[in-house]
C-alpha cells in the first residue's frame, strides 16, 4: 500500500532509518574491530585509537598460527563439542519425555508433577546448596558435572508441553487401535510431529552450552582437561595468560599478545555467528511460545 | 485411625480414584490405573528424580543457612545456629555495600534495560521496507549470541587505557585516557550500558511479535478519524503492547536484586569492590573461595526471599491496577 507522506513523516522515517542504521553499527563495529585488528599488523594496532575498520599494515594471519599452537584452545575445543553433543541429547530427549506426560489426560499426577516442577521456577535452592548436592552426588571434577545438574529446564518442558497438546487426539487414538504402545506413540507419532519445537529445543542447549563457562568455573575446581573452550578464553581474554609456548620467542609472544587475544575471540565466536541468521528463526518461535505459557 | 483414612481418601479423590465404586474399590482403582498407564509412570521416573536431587535437595540443603556448616559432618550432624548467619551478614562490614550496588545496578538496568527493546520495537515496527527491516532484526540480535567471557573480554580491551571508548570517554569529558574499569566510578555504567547493548535487539523480539498480533483494522479506523503516527503510537500501539509489557515487568522485578555474578565476576576486580560488589558475588567468594557454606547460603537465601516478595509485590499491584498480572 503506497500512501501519501506528509512532510513531518518524511522527516521522521529519514531520521527512523539513521538511528536504525546507527543501532546496526553500534552492534557490529565492536566484532569488526576485532576481526580487521587481528589480521593487522601488531605495531599498528597498538598505535590505532579508534575503531580499527581495515587491516592495518600487510594482512598476516600469525595471530592465528599463534593461537593455533595454544594447546587450551584444542582441548577447549574439543570438550565444548563434546558437551554441546551430550547436553543436546541428554536435554532434547529428557524434555520430550517430561512434556509427553505433562500432556497425558489420562496421567492422574500430572497436576501435581506440573505445580512441582513450576515451583522450581519461583525459588530455588540458590549456589551453595546446589554446589553442595553436586559435591556430596562426587560429580566435581566428572564431565558429568556439567550435563546432569543442567539436564532439565523448565521452559523446554513448557514448549515441548505446548507443542505435543497441539497434536490432535484423533491421530494418537487410531495408532492405539492399531495397537501401538506409548513408547511407539511418543517416538514414532508424537515426536515427529514436533519436530520444530524439538529442533528449537536442540539449538537453545547448543547456543547456551557453547557460551557456557560458570557451571565449569563451580564445578570443575581442579580438571583443566575437562575444562570447555570459554573457561580456556577466559584464561586469555581476562586473565591475560599470555599465549605462547617454548618455540616461539618470548618477543614475539608479548607482541602479538593482543592479536593473539583477538584472533581468539574470533575463533571461538565466529562458529557461533555463522550459525545464528540461518536459525534465528527458531529462536523467535521458541522465545514465543515459551512467553505465551510461560 | 479414622482420621488417616479419611485423609487417604482426599488424596484418592483428588487423583480420581474413588469416582468409579465408591472407597472399597480403592485398591482395585489404583492398581488398575497403575497397571494401564504403567509406561506413563515409567516414563515420570527420571523427571522426577532429577527434580527432586536437584531442585527440592538444594532447597532442603538451605537449611545449612541455619547452621554453622561443616562439610565433614553434613546437613545433619552441623551444629544449628538459627539466625546467626543472617545477624552476622547484616552486621557485617560488606552488608552496606553489596545491598548499595545490587540496588543501584538493579535500578539502573531496569530503567535503561527495560525500555530499550520497547523503543527499539517501536522505531523498528515504523520502518516500511520489509527487507531493511529483517536486516536490522538479524543484526541487532547478534550481540545476544556472543558468549559472556568474550563480551567481558571486549569490555576490558575497549576500556582500558588507550582503549577505544577509553579514548571516547576522555575526548568528551576533556581528560586523558585511563583504565575505565580500574575506576570505581565507571562499573555501574560499564556494566549497565554493554547488558543493554547486548540485549536490546533480542528482548525486542517478544515486542515485535506482540505488535504484529494488533489488529490491523484500529490503525485503519484512527486513520478515517485523522489521527496522526504519532496519535495511533499513543492510543493504539502502547495500549496493544501494554499486556506484554505488565508481564515482562513483573518478571523483571523478581530478578531486580539478582543482579548476576558470573559478568561482574568476569569484569571485577579487587580495586573497584566498593561499587562493583554485588549479593551474588559476595555469595560467591564466601562460599567457594572462602569455604564459609552456611554463611554463604544465608546470604543466598535472604537474596532469592526478597526477590521472591518482589516478584509477588509487584504481581498484587499489577493485578489490582490492571488487568494483566502474572498469576
Amino acid at each position: 500500500m503506497k500512501t501519501r507522506r506528509s512532510f513531518p513523516q518524511l522527516i521522521f522515517e529519514i531520521v527512523n532509518t539513521a538511528i536504525m542504521l546507527l543501532l546496526c553499527i553500534i552492534c557490529i563495529i565492536p566484532l569488526w574491530h576485532v576481526i580487521m585488528a587481528s589480521i593487522s599488523e601488531p605495531a599498528q594496532v597498538d598505535m590505532a585509537t579508534g575503531f580499527i575498520l581495515r587491516p592495518l599494515g600487510s594482512v598476516s594471519t600469525k595471530a592465528y598460527s599463534l593461537i593455533m599452537k595454544y594447546r587450551g584452545i584444542w582441548t577447549g575445543y574439543g570438550n565444548t563439542i563434546f558437551y554441546v553433543v551430550a547436553q543436546c541429547i541428554i536435554t532434547s530427549f529428557l524434555s520430550v519425555i517430561a512434556g509427553y506426560v505433562l500432556s497425558r489426560k489420562r496421567f492422574r499426577y500430572r497436576g501435581v508433577l506440573m505445580g512441582m516442577i513450576t515451583f522450581t521456577m519461583l525459588f530455588n535452592g540458590g549456589m551453595i546448596p546446589t554446589y553442595m548436592v553436586v559435591r556430596n552426588l562426587g560429580m566435581l571434577d566428572q564431565y558429568s558435572a556439567l550435563l546432569i545438574p543442567s539436564a532439565l529446564q523448565v521452559f523446554y518442558i513448557i514448549i515441548m508441553r505446548t507443542a505435543i497438546e497441539g497434536i490432535p487426539d484423533s491421530l494418537e487414538e487410531s495408532a492405539r487401535i492399531d495397537g501401538a504402545g506409548e513408547m511407539t506413540i511418543m517416538w514414532k507419532i508424537i515426536l515427529p510431529l514436533c519436530k520444530a519445537t524439538f529442533a528449537v529445543i536442540i539449538l537453545f542447549v547448543a547456543v547456551g552450552k557453547w557460551n557456557e563457562w560458570f557451571t565449569a568455573l563451580l564445578y570443575l575446581p581442579t580438571a583443566k582437561d575437562k575444562y570447555p573452550l570459554q573457561m580456556f578464553l577466559r584464561e586469555i581474554l581476562i586473565q591475560s595468560t599470555t599465549v605462547s609456548n617454548a618455540a616461539d620467542a618470548m618477543d614475539n609472544a608479548a607482541l602479538y599478545k593482543t592479536l593473539a587475544k583477538y584472533a581468539s575471540i574470533v575463533v571461538t565466536t565466529l562458529p557461533i555467528l555463522c550459525i545464528y541468521p540461518f536459525v534465528q528463526k527458531h529462536f523467535v518461535n521458541g522465545v514465543m511460545v515459551g512467553s505465551v505459557k510461560g | 485411625m479414622a482420621k488417616k483414612e479419611i485423609k487417604g481418601s482426599v488424596t484418592a479423590r483428588k487423583a480420581g480414584y474413588i469416582e468409579k465404586g465408591g472407597i472399597k474399590a480403592l485398591p482395585h482403582n489404583i492398581a488398575t490405573d497403575f497397571k494401564r498407564n504403567k509406561t506413563i509412570y515409567f516414563l515420570c521416573i527420571p523427571i522426577v528424580l532429577w527434580y527432586v536431587i536437584f531442585c527440592y535437595l538444594p532447597m532442603g540443603g538451605l537449611v545449612m543457612a541455619f547452621q554453622r556448616y561443616n562439610v565433614a559432618k553434613g546437613i545433619t550432624g552441623s551444629q544449628f545456629v538459627g539466625f546467626d548467619n543472617f545477624i552476622r551478614f547484616f552486621t557485617g562490614p560488606y552488608f552496606g555495600r553489596v545491598m548499595r550496588n545490587t540496588t543501584a545496578i538493579g535500578l539502573l538496568d531496569l530503567v535503561l534495560g527495560f525500555p530499550a527493546p520497547i523503543i527499539f520495537a517501536l522505531l523498528l515496527n515504523e520502518v516500511r521496507n520489509k527487507s531493511f527491516k529483517k536486516v536490522v532484526q538479524t543484526t541487532s540480535y547478534m550481540p545476544y549470541f556472543i558468549s559472556m567471557v568474550v563480551i567481558a573480554g571486549l569490555i576490558k580491551d575497549f576500556t582500558q587505557s588507550g582503549g577505544v571508548i577509553s579514548n571516547i570517554v576522555a575526548s568528551i569529558t576533556n581528560s586523558s585516557a585511563v583504565n575505565l574499569l580500574g575506576e570505581a566510578k565507571y562499573f555501574w555504567w560499564i556494566y549497565v550500558l554493554s547488558g543493554v547493548w547486548q540485549g536490546f535487539g533480542y528482548g525486542s523480539i517478544i515486542y515485535m511479535a506482540a505488535l504484529s498480533s494488533i489488529d490491523e483494522q484500529l490503525y485503519e479506523a484512527a486513520v478515517m478519524d485523522g489521527a496522526n503516527r504519532w496519535k495511533q503510537t499513543l492510543h493504539i500501539t502502547l495500549p496493544g503492547l501494554a499486556p506484554t509489557i505488565t508481564i515482562l515487568l513483573i518478571m523483571r522485578m523478581g530478578s531486580l536484586f539478582a543482579v548476576g555474578s558470573d559478568k561482574i565476576l568476569l569484569l571485577y576486580s579487587p580495586g573497584i569492590y566498593g561499587t562493583a560488589d554485588v549479593i551474588n558475588t559476595y555469595v560467591y567468594r564466601a562460599g567457594l573461595v572462602d569455604m564459609d557454606y552456611g554463611f554463604s547460603a544465608a546470604v543466598g537465601l535472604f537474596n532469592s526471599v526478597i526477590g521472591t516478595v518482589f516478584l509477588l509485590v509487584t504481581n498484587g499491584i499489577c493485578r489490582k491496577y490492571s488487568d494483566t498480572s502474572l498469576f
